[in-house]
């Protein structure tokens, strides 16, 4: 499976991903943003950090880049695109995800490790876990608290377009579980074709026991399923 | 031609910093504050003579960059 990783100034999980891409067996390449052509990809891969100091709103200036319409056609003819962290963030300001990553509600950069459930485990990007699976997943922003309208909540409900939901160790989704404020405890969401992906934890920084654990492998093994 | 732009979060969005700094100033004494809501300010310098279109353009630089139009309002003004 061959995919891309979109590097803006400020990225810093790039190399974090493509070694775990690499690692995963897909032949990855690194596509800078000034680059006007992507080469042939099944994944693209918007990485976290900081892209552009965050200037103006977490991803907006990133979400306007020359490259940004390549991702975008490409998103539209079916091509798998993930997004992590600052990357959920640059998804949401080009549009190919609704809704936005508001301040954290404690005002505060959280990094910890945090539990999330499976909610759709039916997907591409997610075929590999179980239902209801709990997993401990690094988190590392200042603006992951997801807010989108209640036009769009029910249609991320209805159409099982919620993947991830914050938790605690033993799975409960509530208020205490909930590191961000992000609503209903959303983690990670779906498009409406489920081709897109874009979450707030980073599943690239748990691929080995010897730094973390294992529970972003199936994430990956799920794509090349 | 110059135009100041404000944006503002919307009256059902979260606004934290807000929150802080009005019970930091309620905390230093400042009893009568209702409630604060806190912005962004820009000012903009246009190379136009038609103010009518002028800032037509600034309201599509505030739709296509400078505002999220889901979590924010924005308020035009010649200046």
């Amino acid at each position: 499976m061959k995919s891309s990783v979109i590097v803006f100034p400020g990225s810093n999980c790039d190399r974090d991903i493509a070694d775990a891409l690499e690692k995963m067996q897909f032949k990855n390449k690194m596509v800078w943003h000034k680059e006007t052509e992507l080469p042939k990809s099944d994944l693209i891969v918007i990485p976290g950090g900081f892209s552009y100091g965050d200037y103006l709103r977490s991803g907006a200036i990133a979400g306007k880049s020359l490259i940004i319409d390549e991702v975008i056609k490409a998103a539209n003819s079916g091509c798998l695109v993930l997004g992590i962290c600052n990357g959920f963030q640059i998804l949401t300001e080009t549009g190919l995800l609704n809704g936005t990553l508001l301040r954290n509600k404690n005002l505060k950069f959280i990094n910890k490790d945090v539990y999330i459930k499976v909610i759709n485990h039916e997907s591409k990007f997610t075929n590999k876990y179980k239902r209801d699976q709990v997993l401990k997943i690094n988190i590392a922003h200042n603006e992951g608290n997801y807010f989108t309208d209640s036009k769009h909540l029910s249609e991320l409900h209805n159409e099982n377009l919620i993947v991830f939901k914050y938790c605690d160790k033993e799975g409960n989704i509530d208020d205490k579980s909930n590191p961000n404020g992000s609503l209903k405890n959303i983690a990670g969401i779906f498009n409406s074709k489920k081709n897109i992906l874009g979450m707030m934890p980073h599943p690239e920084r748990m691929i080995d026991d010897i730094i973390s654990n294992k529970d972003g492998v199936n994430l990956f093994s799920s794509l090349l399923n | 031609m110059k135009f100041s732009i404000t944006v503002t979060l919307k009256k059902d969005v979260l606004d934290p910093q807000g929150k802080v700094v009005k019970n930091t100033l309620v905390n230093m004494g400042m009893n009568n504050l209702k409630s604060i809501r806190q912005g962004k300010h820009f000012e903009i310098e246009v190379n136009e003579t038609d103010p009518i279109f002028a800032e037509k353009k600034v309201d599509e630089m505030c739709k296509k960059l400078l505002v999220n139009l889901i979590i924010e309002d924005y308020k035009i003004n010649r200046i």
